[in-house]
């Protein structure tokens, strides 16, 4: 990995700066708001990170890949509502229900490719999706409340918001340092090119399927934790965090922010998040001299932007932010 | 016993609807190699065609055709305009274009009809029911629905086996230069296959409409069933999907009547009732996995791909 | 003959009603160089496909080194040391042709469950590899990114990753084809360096490197083989001259 001093590696040296800058800042301003926000986005680009190993890298497109979040939110709830709520219990409960979840998955789909894999994980998306509405004792379709956070055992306080944001960051930060060594490694070898062209890896004599199942229990157990770090930011999880539309945004994230790089995941959540808020301000903002208080409605419609725009980088800015920073893009 | 031959009848129906749709998917992707995502959306827009149209016209029948031609129509302008700079791309390309579409429309819809969802009343003689059997009454609206489903199938099986377009849908092919020698003008008949999937999806739609609610996301949940139909018949085959959507909407249908009932033989009451919603929906699913492990190309694969 | 390193026994490929393949029966000894000739649609790629393991047999037995390897994995068959190149070039595009090869290396140095070190900075691997890459002529390449590389320079990088495997036996389909005569003539020289120490199964169109590499040549015609036998007898046979030679005498066929 070299180290220059690149318009994208500025980029984001000065992300990762503001990231750890937000507490300070909030802090000094009073505006927790702002905590909040980027602890979601956090949580969310390790999410989006761990989907890049496989959709990114590996280049299989997993639409269920949300149902980890849920699998390792309800861990955590269902744990402390049955009065367990130790963390060192939960996360680690958490991370190995969705590896064995992604196992079982894994198992099934890999075996098919293309189109067939894709609509696949879209069926078991649901499957656990309309799991979790049938769970009644657990809050089914409304949800399930978490009360206490994830007790660390007075090594940790989840609840001092400034902490929380720093342990998820840290986590962050981890999951992309992990990742980029995986990929960059033997393993990750064979992952590239079982994406780049799996036929010629079994004709040199790599039996792909168990290298690329592997990557696929990685990533859901990443994401598991994530998860479990959501249903304490949120304080809640319900099945909706499972629904494959979820899944959806956060390949919206990896696409959007650059597949097959380190940072781009994050740089997609960032921006994905941003754009949720600075679109229908800027709506607002643009559209009020021509039409004036239509404007204001106008502006809660600013998902209809986002569509085309995805359709757009889709078409014509395929490497994503992280390609248009880096420049000419191969592949 | 009547009571389940009824079942069987909502089963059929709505295996036929979701062969619509699948039949639908499944013939852009045979011809065009197109994975469309977006295909919900037509049939939700069907939906909500058939409900205005219906209600300024104050007739069903007028309306549903309407509708039915509006939703051709933004089928071929979709095309024109967006999916066919899509073709001949990696098929992530196109799930992730057309997954940006489905955002698009849903607020598009959203933003024309409001958020509150429309309904679709039927006139008279489609809702008093026919005695088909002695005992059995059924609503007339799902019999012509039946029918309806089955002359379109009809009217694709010899699209499939007696034309030149479906020798190309037979054969898996997606192959420009093979369209080309055969004649025809390729943009143009791209736009109409997508066209007719797009009314396929649209007719599913408009004809579901006064059955269920009329609202936004409508397509997104049937989508899914869609493909677990085209993953259980095998991608690319129409007979496949018939096959599977018939299998599939009965499975569906008989599973949520009975098995509350049959659960309650070996689960408490309570058990039964906390138990068996999750589980009727989750059948399909479960089905879908089972197929997989056992043939994993499905049940009727077109030669492979 | 005495104990052929590849045997094949009455092998039969059905594709619904053609016969791709018609029991087809054919020894490769040790060191052999054997070339397999026949018009288009002779059913030559699918052979190949069965026996590098694509492609399902519907009978008959495939034996590599006494062993029986018809039921077995693609992937397996490489383990075992049957490496082939592919008629359509098929690589890793998005790569360079040094990471081409030495995934090829990767591949038969141990399992890949290795997590942490850089493998682009592995010497176990990219030394092989670069060997590899010397050995048809793309040392100086080996930084481009291979779908930056020409055609020909392709068919050279399929041969390499096939070298890079450490195989005891080549299966090389038309190794040569669409290739210039400079290209080619390069290529028959490296195939001729690369016969010592490795046995070699050939599909060819180019007559003249067929006739210039092979020990022995065996015909394929709608599956069957209507001769087989050293380039001489081959060439006096008649029946071949009428179904195929005499067609490359006229032009391409």
């Amino acid at each position: 990995m070299t180290a220059a001093l690149t318009p994208r590696n500025a980029v984001i040296v000065v992300l990762m700066l503001l990231l750890a800058a937000v507490p300070v800042y909030a802090a000094v301003t009073a505006n927790t708001f702002l905590v909040t926000l980027f602890t979601r986005v956090i949580i969310l680009g390790m999410a989006a990170t761990s989907l890049n190993l496989i959709l990114g890298y590996g280049g299989m497109v997993s639409f269920g890949h949300a149902v980890y979040l849920g699998i390792g939110g309800y861990a955590v709830g269902i744990l402390a509502q049955e009065g367990a709520s130790s963390g060192f219990l939960q996360w680690p409960v958490a991370i190995l229900v969705s590896a064995l979840f992604a196992l079982l998955v894994g198992a099934l789909s890999l075996r098919t490719r293309g189109v067939y894999f894709i609509m696949i994980t879209l069926a078991f998306a649901q499957l656990v999706y309309y799991f979790g509405v049938g769970l009644d004792r657990y809050g089914a379709d409304d949800g399930l409340t978490i009360r206490t956070r994830s007790q660390f055992a007075g090594l940790l306080n989840l609840s001092d918001r400034a902490q929380f944001y720093y342990l998820c960051l840290a986590l962050l930060v981890v999951t992309i340092y992990l990742i980029a060594r995986l990929v960059n490694s033997r393993f990750g070898m064979v992952i590239q090119g079982a994406r780049s062209n799996d036929r010629r890896m079994r004709a040199i004599g790599f039996a792909t399927f168990r290298y690329r199942l592997t990557a696929f229990v990685i990533a859901g157990a990443i994401c598991g934790l994530a998860g479990a770090l959501l249903a304490n930011h949120t304080g809640f999880i319900s099945p909706a965090t499972m629904h494959w539309t979820r899944s959806g945004d956060l390949i919206v994230m990896v696409v959007l922010g650059g597949m097959g790089s380190a940072f781009g995941p994050l740089i997609g959540a960032v921006a994905l998040l941003s754009l949720e808020e600075a679109l229908p301000v800027l709506i607002r903002v643009m559209a009020s001299p021509l039409f004036g208080d239509a404007a204001l409605r106008m502006a809660e419609y600013w998902q209809i932007v986002l569509g085309p725009l995805f359709l757009l980088v889709v078409l014509f800015a395929r490497g994503g932010i992280d390609g248009l920073l880096a420049g000419a893009r191969r592949g | 016993m009547l009571l389940f031959i009824e079942q069987c009848l909502n089963g059929l129906q709505f295996g036929l609807l979701l062969f619509l749709l699948a039949a639908g998917l499944t013939l852009v992707f045979g011809i065009m190699d197109l994975v469309n995502l977006a295909h919900g959306s037509l049939y939700m827009l069907g939906a909500y065609f058939a409900a205005t149209f219906a209600a300024w016209t104050d007739s069903f029948v007028l309306g549903a055709l309407l509708a039915l031609g509006a939703t051709l129509l933004v089928g071929m302008v979709l095309e024109v305009v967006a999916l066919r700079r899509l073709y001949g791309r990696d098929h992530l390309d196109h799930v992730l274009g057309t997954f940006g579409l489905i955002l698009f429309f849903n607020e598009l819809v959203r933003l024309i009809w409001g958020p509150a969802g429309m309904s679709l009343s039927l006139p008279m003689w489609l809702i008093s029911p026919v005695e088909i059997l002695p005992g059995l009454f059924y609503p007339t609206y799902r019999i012509a629905i039946i029918l309806t489903a089955l002359l379109v199938a009809l009217f694709l099986y010899i699209l499939v086996m007696r034309t030149r377009l479906g020798m190309l849908v037979r054969a898996g092919a997606s192959n420009r230069e093979m369209t080309g020698a055969l004649g025809v003008n390729i943009n143009l008949l791209y736009t109409l296959v997508f066209g007719l999937g797009a009314a396929l999806a649209g007719l599913a739609g408009l004809m579901q409409a006064p059955i269920l609610t009329v609202q936004i996301g409508m397509g997104e949940n049937i989508l899914i069933l869609a493909f677990v139909v085209i993953i259980i018949g095998g991608i690319g085959s129409i007979r496949g999907a018939f096959i599977a959507a018939v299998l599939v909407g009965l499975i569906d249908t008989i599973g949520r009547a009975f098995l509350p009932d049959l659960l309650r033989l070996v689960l408490s009451s309570r058990g039964a009732s906390t138990v068996a919603p999750a589980l009727s929906s989750m059948l399909i699913y479960l089905l879908m996995a089972i197929v997989l492990v056992l043939r994993p190309e499905g049940l009727f694969p077109v030669s492979s791909k | 003959m005495a104990d052929p390193l590849l045997e094949i026994e009455a092998l039969t490929k059905r594709f619904g009603g053609v016969i791709a393949s018609d029991a087809i029966s054919l020894g490769v000894p040790r060191g052999e160089l054997h070339a397999i000739i026949g018009p288009n649609g002779a059913g030559k790629t699918t052979l190949i496909g069965q026996l590098a393991g694509e492609i399902a047999s519907d009978a008959g037995c495939i034996r590599f080194e006494g062993r029986d390897v018809t039921a077995l994995s693609v992937d397996r068959r490489s383990q075992l040391g049957l490496a082939r190149s592919f008629q359509i070039t098929s690589l890793f595009l998005d790569f360079t042709a040094l990471d081409n090869v030495a995934l090829a290396v990767q591949a038969h140095a141990g399992h890949s469950f290795r997590f942490w070190r850089d493998a682009r900075r592995e010497a176990e691997l990219r030394t092989p590899a670069r060997a590899a890459l010397a050995r048809v002529g793309l040392a100086a390449r080996e930084d481009v990114i291979v779908s930056n590389l020409s055609h020909g320079e392709h068919r050279q990088l399929e041969i390499a990753m096939a070298l890079a495997t450490t195989p005891r036996m080549l299966l090389l389909d038309e190794p040569m084809a669409g290739m210039g005569p400079d290209e080619s003539a390069r290529m028959v020289k490296t195939l001729r360096e690369l016969k010592r120490g490795l046995t070699i199964l050939l599909i060819e169109h180019d007559m003249e490197a067929v006739f210039a590499l092979a020990d022995r040549i065996t015909v394929l015609v709608y599956g069957r083989i209507i001769a087989s036998g050293s380039p001489e007898a081959i060439r006096a046979n008649a029946e071949v001259r009428q179904a195929y030679l005499g067609e490359q005498e006229d032009g391409h066929g």
